[in-house]
Formats: structure tokens, C-alpha cells, sequence
């Protein structure tokens, strides 16, 4: 991903709680198997209805959306942070998020900015009443700047540092190959593998037969 | 790591084992011995990295995940531990896909599959099925092991007593690579049900009354232990039911302390130990409940024995009634947040405030999705569909989670109970769950769904979604209107 150190730009005011990831990116959009043109989709469904902040000109080209609690629960869909970074948001400000959607946001460089409620309520107050305002989220600092509101905000300090780089996840995990290495070696061998086809079915096996009373032998203690 | 002998304790090496031995003396919860004991490294700024014993794999979250590994020139580190079905876009009418962007997705996970060397059960494959349906039925989900899957209700696996969480597309990517994933350690959480539940509650009124009671926010950053007699009672089915719609409460994963009734689940099918190994594995399990003294971050407890069945109203799952009770009156929410979403939820289902939710009539009912769609689900809505007629004016479907479950069902003869009744048998897949084949409602159509989320436009667009049991769901088929499976015995009395 692109490193992410301040992002500055006007917001949009998305006054809702519990924005799920099935608003954010319908279902529909989810049989595509690219990782690119999920901005079209993005709130699909809000966006037909004409009063949809999103649809206001005063919005158009902001970088920064502005939602209230638990924004992006649901459904593990990474479409959702695509689908918000294609349309052109940088940063999402909310008083809680997803766990998994926040996640998906710090992989791809999508910056989750959790603030207390009451700095939520003042920063969605300020933007809806001045579209132009400009927000600062600033990684480095860990702070976020509207108006006159100064928050901070915190990550942990892996991701900020994955963030500010730009890192690969995967390639930093690489470094520990031999630990993970080590790892397996001592991983006990009874665990199951998908490698051998699944034996038909003894009777005992059919989903949702009584259990048979030999089916737990005497605990080894 | 563990395969611990008894005098080995737990954690991989290192760092790990020492902090799993910190732990140890005031004791551990279920959820801390599982993650001790897939600790590959920790220290440093780094989370710890978890190492994954099961990576499950759908067509919907995984082809841009292989697109990555094929553009870094990576492989797949163990395809032996990874396991792919075909699920939420499959139709459930046929062998056909009418869909093109549909069929691609599917040919792609066969594609990706064949060339990283994942096994795959396809369409229409015996095996094949709802990805959380088929882990526990194949017996490749065991207790203490970490399982993750590109799809939030791998929370599902828990009910075994495994470390089970969704994960994104990134993340896919990360453990096809690696087999590992850094984690930030959640913290334990105990909810715990008193006393037994009345008959009439299944596993599916226990979780709509845990998300009811703690909201949609209320296991943020935790891992949910469900305790308790009335989950000792359960079903391993319904664990998973339980444990599957934890992630609607906000939760990393929910858990549950394997035992007798978890063993006798696992044993003898196709992927669990046999002899020796049984053994050895029914040894790690046994030390896996939560220790005498160990502590929870964050303790909710609530009264079984108080419980009804559940219907929810509105437009997330934690907007739940009891069917006894009525859809609320939003200007009665003290909260101004939960009074606007009331409202706006209200207004998208139409529904005006304070209406019984008896008096609701219903224009499909759906049984299915990987939160109820096991035999034991389907066995609850035979039995209360048995000798009735689905209402006229309702269509009704019944999609099995699997293939194991649907000839298990009609080797029960289930599926003559169902077609009998007006439901509509159809083949196994995520189906109107989530709408992603042909099953979805039509603007303003009103479901009574065994699914675990009545999002806006989850089962299609302008649909509108309330979360039920199977006995619930089958009762209202009949009555028309949302019923419990009493009220059909009194009608018949009467």
C-alpha cells in the first residue's frame, strides 16, 4: 500500500450508526472478482434516494467521511474499504468501528480515525453546518484537526508504522520464517489435513446421529 | 506448539511460554489457552503472530487474494491446511448458474484452487456446502484449534471450542502466504446463561437475546466465552448457532468449553483423529475449559430461565422483541442515537410503532443460511410443520446447509414433511441469507428468516428482514403471520 502520513481534505457527514458493510458495498458487487471499480457501488442503494448526503454537490471531492458509532459491522467484506477508497475517501472518522472492517481499513492504507463520541457529535455538527471546512488527520501525530476541534486519535504502534510506510504485511511477516518454521515442526501430528479426501461417512458420522455412548472413551486423567 | 503432554504447558517457544506461564498461575480461560498455544513470536512493537490450523476459503472474498499471491510470485505455504467450497453464489434450483459475473466467481475458486493445490468441493459436490456447515460436519474443525475464513461468521467454529474469526481479503492473502496472522490479543469475555431455558427458546432466542441485551457494539474487542447450564445444554448445532451471530454483537469470536457432548460430535467423522491420536487429541481437549480462578475482562450474565422466543424489528439484531411484546415507540428511547435508528429503522420496514408482532403478517419465509440450516434446525421446523399447511398467500423455502445435511434430511424423510406443507426443497448454498444467487426478496417483501442479519437490503434490495428461529419461522409459515409453534396447537384445539 501507499504510505499515509497527513491526509487533509473536506468531509461528508454520514449521521448514522451501525452503517453496515452491506450498505457500504451491496452484495450484488461482491461476485466481481477485481479489486478495482467498487466506487460506483458504494452505498448503492442510499445513493438513489436524492437527499443522500453523497449526492449533495457541497460534498463532492471530499477525502474524508464523518460517521457516527459502529461504522462498517457486519459482513468481513474488504469491497467495503475498496469500494470507499476508490470513490476517493482517505479517511474514515467514527466513534467506533468494525473490528473487522477497521482491520480491512489498515491493510489497504485507509486511515480508521476512532474518537470519542462527543468529538464525533462536534466534528459531524461542524461539517454539516460548513460543507468547505477542511479536516487534518495527521498519522504521525495521531491527531485529527476541524475547525476548532484539536482530538487525538490512537493506533497501535504497528500499524501506525505500517501506515507511514507503506508496508507489506506479508513481506514483514516473511522475516520470521523460521519461527515459523519452528513452529510447525513441533505442531502435533493428529491435527487434521485436507489432504487426504474425506472417508465416506461411518454411521456414527452422519450429521446429527445420536451420539453412540463409546464415543467418549475415559479421560486420561 | 501444544500437543502438550500435561507436563509441557502450552505457548510455542520463547516469549510465548513464558507469558502462557505468567498466565498459568492465576489461571486461564479457554480463549487464552487456545491463543497461547499458537503463538509463533510476540515481543517487540509487533502483535503476536497466531498460527492458523485452518484456512477455510469461499468463492466471494478469495480470487483477489490469489490474484496477490500470483503478482508477488508467492505460494500457497500449506494448501494441506487450507479447504475451499463453493457457497454464497451458488443457485439453489438447479446445476445451472444463469448469472455470468456469478459463474466466473465460481470458475475462478476452481481455477485458483487447481493451480495453488487447494482441495475443492465444488457445486454440486457430495461434500459441498455452507463453508461454516461443512468444517464442523467433516469433522476438520477441533477443539483448540485456530480456524479463520474470509466471512464474519466463522465465528460459527467456536461452538467447538475453537479460536474462530473472520477475516478480510488482505488477511486471506496474509495466511495463504504465511499461514499465520499478527493479531492484536482481544480480550476474554464471559457471558454466562443461569439456569436452563424453557422449552419452547432454542439456541437461536439465546443469541438474539444476548445481542438485545448488549448491542450491537457490546463485545467490541473481545472474544465471548458462553457459559452457563442452558449452554451446557445445547447441542453442538446449537453451540453453532450461538456462537455463529457472536459477531453481531460486535465480537472477535464466541467460544464455547468443548465436553462430552463436543467429543462425541467430533469422533469418528471423516477428519478427526482415530485411535492413538484420539487419544492424545481428547487428552489437549480435556485441558482446554477455562480455569477455576481464571478472570474475565467483561462479565454479562443472564437468566435463562426468564427467556422467550425472539423476533426482531428492525434493521440491525439487536432491534429484537420477544413475540409476546410489540414493536417499541421510538419517541419512548431515552437515547437519541437509539431513537433515530429506531425510527429510520421503523420507516424502512414498515412498521408503525407499537404494533403486536403477532399482528405482523409475512410474505416469505425463509429456512436456511449457516446460522440455522443444520438437520437439527431442519428437524425443529418438520416437527412443527407436520400436518399443516403453509399459508396461502406465503412463499416458503428450505435450503440445507450441505449435501450431508439435505440426504440426511431426506433419508429422514424431512423434505416430504416440507413439500407436504407448501415449502419449496432446494439444494444447498448461503441462498437469501445474503441474496447473492437468484433467492432475494422483492422491494416491501416482508421474511420471517432463520439468517443473523435483517440489514437493509441483506436479502435484496428494499427487502425486509426479521430474524427468527426455525420453529418460529415454520410456525408463521403456517399462521401467516410471526407465531410460535403453541400457537398452532392452541388454533388446532380450539
Amino acid at each position: 500500500m501507499k504510505p499515509v502520513t497527513v491526509i487533509t481534505g473536506r468531509a461528508v457527514p454520514l449521521d448514522r450508526s451501525d452503517v453496515d458493510t452491506d450498505q457500504i458495498i451491496p452484495s450484488d458487487w461482491l461476485k466481481r472478482v477485481e479489486r478495482t471499480g467498487f466506487g460506483k457501488g458504494l452505498f448503492a442503494e442510499w445513493r438513489d434516494e436524492r437527499g443522500f448526503v453523497l449526492n449533495d454537490p457541497a460534498y463532492a471531492g471530499a477525502t474524508v467521511l464523518v460517521a457516527a458509532a459502529n461504522f462498517g459491522t457486519g459482513s468481513s467484506r474488504e469491497h467495503a474499504v475498496w469500494a470507499l477508497m476508490d470513490y476517493g475517501f482517505e479517511a474514515v472518522i467514527a466513534s467506533s468501528f468494525g473490528d473487522i472492517f477497521r482491520n480491512n481499513c489498515t491493510k489497504q492504507g485507509l486511515v480508521p480515525v476512532q474518537v470519542p463520541p462527543e468529538v464525533d457529535r462536534a466534528i459531524l455538527d461542524a461539517v454539516s453546518a460548513d460543507p468547505s471546512l477542511l479536516i487534518s488527520v495527521d498519522v504521525e501525530r495521531g491527531t485529527v484537526e476541524c475547525g476548532d476541534i484539536h482530538a487525538s486519535f490512537t493506533l497501535d504502534e504497528f500499524t501506525r508504522q505500517r501506515l507511514l510506510h507503506g508496508w507489506d504485511d506479508i513481506g514483514l511477516t516473511l522475516r520470521h520464517e523460521d519461527d515459523i518454521a519452528a513452529f510447525e515442526s513441533q505442531r502435533p501430528s493428529w491435527l487434521p489435513s485436507s489432504a487426504t479426501p474425506p472417508s465416506p461417512p461411518s454411521p456414527s458420522a452422519v450429521p446429527g446421529s445420536p451420539p453412540s455412548q463409546s464415543a467418549v472413551p475415559g479421560s486420561p486423567r | 506448539m501444544t500437543a502438550p503432554t500435561a507436563t509441557q504447558g502450552t505457548g510455542g517457544k520463547g516469549a510465548a511460554g513464558q507469558g502462557a506461564a505468567a498466565h498459568a498461575s492465576a489461571g486461564r480461560t479457554l480463549f487464552e489457552k487456545v491463543w497461547d498455544a499458537h503463538v509463533v513470536r510476540t515481543g517487540g512493537d509487533e502483535p503476536d503472530l497466531l498460527y492458523i490450523d485452518l484456512h477455510l476459503v469461499h468463492e466471494v472474498t478469495s480470487p483477489q487474494a490469489f490474484d496477490g499471491l500470483r503478482l508477488s510470485g508467492r505460494p500457497v505455504r500449506r494448501p494441506d491446511l487450507t479447504l475451499a467450497t463453493a457457497d454464497h453464489n451458488v443457485p439453489t434450483t438447479g446445476d445451472t448458474v444463469t448469472d455470468p459475473v456469478s459463474a466466473r466467481q465460481l470458475e475462478v475458486l476452481d481455477a485458483n484452487c487447481a493451480e495453488f493445490g487447494i482441495r475443492c468441493f465444488p457445486m454440486g459436490d457430495p461434500d459441498q456446502g455452507i463453508v461454516h456447515v461443512i468444517g464442523p460436519e467433516l469433522g476438520i474443525t477441533q477443539p483448540g484449534m485456530t480456524v479463520v475464513c474470509g466471512d464474519s461468521h466463522t465465528s460459527t467454529h467456536g461452538a467447538l471450542g475453537a479460536l474462530a474469526f473472520g477475516i478480510g481479503t488482505s488477511e486471506v492473502e496474509h495466511v495463504l502466504a504465511t499461514q499465520t496472522l499478527p493479531q492484536v490479543r482481544p480480550s476474554p469475555m464471559a457471558i454466562t446463561f443461569e439456569g436452563r431455558a424453557p422449552h419452547g427458546v432454542t439456541a437461536k432466542d439465546l443469541a438474539l437475546a444476548t445481542i438485545g441485551r448488549i448491542g450491537t457494539g457490546g463485545g467490541f474487542g473481545h472474544v465471548v466465552e458462553y457459559r452457563g447450564e442452558a449452554v451446557e445444554a445445547l447441542s453442538m448445532e446449537g453451540r453453532m448457532t450461538l456462537c455463529n451471530m457472536t459477531i453481531e454483537a460486535g465480537a472477535r469470536a464466541g467460544m464455547v468449553a468443548p465436553d462430552d457432548t463436543t467429543f462425541a460430535y467430533v469422533e469418528g467423522r471423516p477428519y478427526a483423529p482415530k485411535g492413538r491420536a484420539w487419544e492424545e487429541a481428547l487428552e489437549w481437549w480435556r485441558s482446554l475449559p477455562t480455569d477455576v480462578g481464571a478472570s474475565f475482562a467483561k462479565e454479562v450474565h443472564i437468566d435463562a430461565t426468564a427467556l422467550s422466543p425472539y423476533v426482531t424489528w428492525g434493521t440491525n439484531p439487536a432491534q429484537v422483541a420477544t413475540i409476546d411484546g410489540a414493536v417499541p415507540d421510538p419517541d419512548e428511547l431515552a437515547d437519541a442515537a437509539a431513537r433515530d435508528a429506531a425510527a429510520r429503522a421503523l420507516a424502512y420496514m414498515g412498521l408503525a410503532p407499537r404494533t403486536p408482532l403477532r399482528d405482523i403478517a409475512v410474505d416469505t419465509v425463509f429456512i436456511g443460511s449457516c446460522t440455522n440450516s443444520r438437520i437439527e434446525d431442519l428437524r425443529a421446523a418438520a416437527a412443527v410443520l407436520d400436518g399443516h399447511r403453509v399459508h396461502d398467500r406465503i412463499r416458503a423455502l428450505v435450503v440445507p446447509g450441505s449435501h450431508r445435511v439435505k440426504a440426511q434430511a431426506e433419508k429422514e424423510g424431512l423434505d416430504k414433511v416440507f413439500l407436504a406443507a407448501g415449502f419449496e426443497w432446494r439444494q444447498p448454498g448461503c441462498s437469501m441469507c445474503l441474496g447473492m444467487n437468484p433467492d432475494k426478496l422483492a422491494p416491501g417483501e416482508r421474511c420471517a428468516s432463520t439468517s443473523n442479519r435483517n440489514f437493509e437490503g441483506r436479502q435484496g434490495r428494499g427487502g425486509r428482514t426479521h430474524l427468527v428461529s426455525p420453529a418460529v419461522a415454520a410456525a408463521t409459515a403456517v399462521a401467516g403471520h410471526f407465531a410460535a409453534p403453541a400457537d398452532l396447537e392452541e388454533h388446532a384445539t380450539r
